[in-house]
């Protein structure tokens, strides 16, 4: 060996040295910790899109799934029956007109602050929600409280006693069921009136803060990062586990490790191809909940191919909704086909529509497109999104029908579709209240099909779609007192929308969470509700 | 005996002007590099400021959501200002900027400052730790290949370093946390602690500087460093990996040429030590153009990776800008440009400041 040959030697001997002791180094961090503490109920959930926990103004999945845990709102959903039941008002009496509600505060409870909780903090509460107008503001506003009336229509004669004036009858489920919504939530009125800066009702304060009478308060919200709940000892009932830690994590894969290997209890975005082996796993298994959420694709009106009714009956002979429902969306969605989700009054579970080429073809032709026509369908970059549009372009292709797609941002797509300039669109809806109102306002009812009128939040305005002879039947619903006739409204209009609306419904989400052997009791909120995590026990955790 | 090398100093080209008037006009050079980067802060927020303007997405839509009437839009555009002409925009923009107040982000509701201070210290941590582990393993990687060219060590690093170029870092990411995390146990797993440490972070450190290693160095709070680093080890060297095989080419062929060079071989026949020749004098001189190279690396990562810390759920500035960009919330996106924008040409310039320490020349 040439002395240049040992030297170099030498050298590559202390280079490597130095790279092995860069990697001793940082593998001497310590030991993993792989179990979540006994008290505290860890999730691990996408949280990026929780932009407020104040109740006036929240109104996306995760921030709505805290609120839940945190507020009391006057009528409740149980987390057992997910059904509306007495909540912070024991009771209440509609007036003979059917326009006036009187609620009944319930006695001895109160905030986590330690002040009682009255009949002037719900009316503080609603008053703020209807004056700070924020995206929920309108599931009180529909009732006809306004910023400038709400001193008036909601008012607190005494602590026990809330009173109500809405600007006509209305069915009193539909306003029960609206009132379960988290934008009714009771606010502890001294403690945000301590920070109110300007005109904002303490809205910058509690949307980072909390003051609720709920099972949880919250600790901290560090944004894309974690939410941090703590058990509330002024609640009436019993709170198993002392904290709640919801950790932003997006990727699902990451989610699966981080469950299997026991760092979190919960994991709430499985992908449909991890949960067989979830529910295999030794110390884990799967969960899945029925959600509110639909999938549609939707035809615009103003499009005059798609104008044709047969058109957009042809593309719903066209769909494969169980390939899909058997594939790409296994264990997410399941096949549904009109816009009321199950759970909710008045759904139903009629599913007329099956892949059937041979029909969709004789309608196009009936249309005068024997051969087809292009078409755009707008979607938002979303994985799941992009699999169903290409599983819908091909599906569309045997029809003859040339699909393309365009894909932009969420904000992007929601502007074109609210514009009324998109083609064909894949979307999803979700239901703002437990009511059958909250869909059929949207998809079958249009007071105004003009471009002046501007119904941008209404999808049948949206898709240009009038819903002539639906939109009396949802306005007829709404004050229907007996409850059979109501559901038998809505289960006709659906009947009418399945077959002549440009809504191609398919799917109603059915969301899987993983969850660790000896964790139980979670709900993620069935279809009408948002998530309980004071109804949840890990082994070994007694109640408090 | 040994005999001394060349000096940097002594291989400089004939004229270069000697080591006492050096640091003065470095002063003066920098202040001049100081006019330079306040111009360039400025091209940078007007830049960022128009390309959010231009895109399109509705950072009106972003705050009001899907369910909002007509009205409802319009107070919100209005309350954003954004019926003004662009100019009186920019300029409103530009003077809360000189401010400290970069706005609201639509998304957290926090002032965009104050999410910043708290996702930059997460990268911070990131890339300096993979920057350090780039340096350490790179720099004598690129030696050992450049003395070793074309045998088994080098064609050894050449190999491992084409794979940090080719490999997608999402799925480096995810088998990294397969092995090590999931089937080793023998790193943490994703995200920044252990909940139990988590809370202990949360209720017993006090956050001065938002970095968890530092914050609870600092407050002593041991066990919580130790997780911390122990999260921190896999996506460090994911990133690092790639670092790494950047610099490792780069040292390799900087050293080459040096290797070639004719004070290289003066010193060999002066009988200089070989080790001495490689890792002093010519390491020592392909260390100038190196700085460069590991600035900008280390420029580069600390614009955050959207995709490491996508799958290592961490929260750092990559992914606060990106989910920002994607909801139209401009505030967040502008805010976090600045910053990352500030970072880099602080480094740029940084580096230009040793640069010319290090080599004689550039004085």
């Amino acid at each position: 060996m040439s002395t240049f040959a040992r030297r170099t030697g030498t050298a590559s001997r202390l280079a490597l040295g130095t790279a092995l002791a860069a990697l001793a180094l940082l593998g001497a961090a310590p030991a993993v910790l792989a179990e979540t503490p006994a008290d505290t109920l860890v999730i691990a959930n996408g949280i990026d899109d929780l932009i407020s926990l104040d109740p006036a103004q929240a109104f996306e999945f995760s921030g709505l799934d805290q609120i839940n845990n945190i507020y009391e709102t006057l009528v409740e959903i149980d987390p057992a029956t997910l059904q509306p039941v007495p909540g912070l008002a024991e009771s209440w009496t509609v007036s003979e007109d059917g326009q006036t509600f009187t609620f009944k505060i319930r006695q001895g409870r109160v905030f986590a602050s330690g002040n009682p909780v009255t009949a002037k903090d719900a009316a503080f509460s609603i008053q703020r929600a209807v004056r700070l107008n924020q995206s929920p503001a309108f599931i009180l506003t529909q009732f006809g409280l306004t910023p400038e009336n709400v001193e008036q229509t909601v008012t607190a004669p005494d602590d026990q006693t809330l009173v109500l004036k809405l600007d006509r009858p209305y069915a009193p489920t539909f306003v029960t069921n609206a009132l379960t919504a988290e934008v009714g939530s009771v606010v502890d009125m001294q403690t945000v009136m301590e920070h109110v800066e300007g005109e904002d009702f303490g809205n910058a304060w509690l949307s980072v803060n909390s003051a609720g009478s709920g099972p949880y308060m919250l600790r901290a919200w560090k944004p894309n990062e974690s939410v941090i709940l703590e058990a509330n000892p002024n609640f009436d009932r019993p709170v198993p586990l002392k904290r709640v830690f919801v950790r932003h994590v997006v990727e699902p894969a990451t989610q699966r490790l981080l469950l299997e290997n026991g760092d979190v209890d919960i994991a709430r975005n499985i992908a449909p191809t991890d949960i067989d082996a979830i529910e295999a796993g030794p110390n884990t298994h799967m969960q899945t909940e029925l959600r509110g959420q639909i999938y549609y694709l939707s035809g615009n009106q103003k499009n005059e191919i798609l104008a044709k009714p047969q058109v957009m009956e042809a593309i719903k002979y066209l769909i494969d909704y169980e390939g899909m429902a058997n594939t790409i969306v296994k264990g997410t969605n399941q096949v549904h086909q009109s816009f009321l989700p199950q759970g909710f009054l008045g759904a139903i579970t009629d599913k007329p529509y099956a892949q059937n080429v041979e029909k969709a073809k004789q309608l196009l032709a009936e249309a005068g497109y024997p051969q087809g026509f292009a078409i755009e369908i707008l979607i938002r970059n979303e994985q799941e999104r992009i699999d169903i549009a290409q599983a819908l372009q091909g599906a569309l292709a045997q029809g003859g029908i040339q699909a393309s797609i365009r894909q932009t941002t969420g904000a992007e797509a929601l502007s074109i579709f609210r514009a009324r300039n998109h083609q064909l669109t894949l979307q999803t809806w979700g239901p703002d209240y437990p009511d059958p109102n909250t869909n059929a306002s949207v998809f079958a009812a249009n007071a105004d099909n003009t471009d002046e009128g501007q119904l941008t939040g209404n999808l049948a305005w949206r898709n240009a779609y009038p819903a002539t002879e639906t939109t009396p039947m949802v306005a007829e619903a709404v004050v229907e007192k007996d409850e059979a006739k109501r559901r038998a409204l809505y289960e006709e209009m659906q009947r009418i929308s399945q077959k002549s609306s440009p809504f191609a419904i398919m799917f109603q989400r059915s969301e899987p969470a993983g969850i660790r052997d000896g964790v139980e009791g979670f709900k993620a909120g069935g279809a009408v509700s948002s998530a309980f995590y004071w109804t949840v026990t890990k082994g070994g955790a007694a109640a408090q | 005996m040994t005999v001394p090398g060349p000096s940097p100093a002594e291989i400089a080209p004939p004229g270069a002007p000697g080591g006492g008037l050096a640091f003065p006009r470095i002063l003066r050079r920098s202040a001049t590099t100081f006019g330079t980067l306040l111009v360039t802060l400025f091209g940078l927020l007007l830049a960022t400021f128009l390309i959010a303007r231009v895109v399109p997405i509705d950072p009106v839509l972003a705050i009001v959501g899907d369910r909002a009437t007509q009205a409802q839009y319009e107070a919100a555009r209005v309350a954003l200002g954004l019926g003004r002409p662009l100019w009186e925009q920019f300029i409103a923009y530009a003077g809360d900027v000189l401010t400290g107040d970069f706005g609201r982000s639509t998304l957290t509701s926090r002032p965009v400052l104050q999410d910043v201070a708290g996702a930059f210290p997460a990268t911070l941590e990131l890339a300096t730790l993979a920057t350090l582990l780039g340096v350490l393993v790179g720099i004598p990687a690129g030696v050992v290949g450049a003395t070793h060219q074309g045998r088994w060590p080098d064609q050894l690093i050449r190999v491992v370093g084409l794979l940090g170029y080719s490999v997608p870092v999402f799925w480096l990411g995810l088998v990294a946390l397969l092995v090590f995390y999931g089937q080793l146990g023998w790193t943490a797993g994703p995200g920044r602690l252990d909940t139990a440490f988590e809370l202990s972070y949360e209720f017993d450190v006090t956050p001065y500087t938002g970095s968890i290693l530092l914050d609870s160095a600092l407050s002593g709070a041991w066990d919580v460093f130790g997780n911390a680093l122990s999260h921190l080890v896999l996506p460090a060297c994911v990133l690092g990996y790639f670092s790494l095989a950047y610099i490792a080419r780069m040292t390799r062929s900087f050293m080459l040429e040096q290797l070639g060079q004719e004070y290289v071989t003066a010193a060999r026949v002066k009988g200089v030590s070989e080790a001495r020749v490689v890792w002093v004098h010519a390491l020592g001189n392909a260390a100038v153009p190196l700085i460069t190279v590991v600035a900008l690396s280390y420029a580069t990562l600390l614009e955050g990776s959207v995709l490491t810390e996508t799958i290592f759920a961490w929260p750092g500035i990559g992914l606060y800008v990106t989910n920002a960009l994607f909801a139209g919330d401009f505030n967040a996106v502008l805010g976090g440009t600045f910053v990352v924008g500030v970072a880099f040409i602080l480094l740029n310039f940084l580096s230009d400041l040793l640069y010319r320490i290090v080599d004689p020349r550039a004085r």
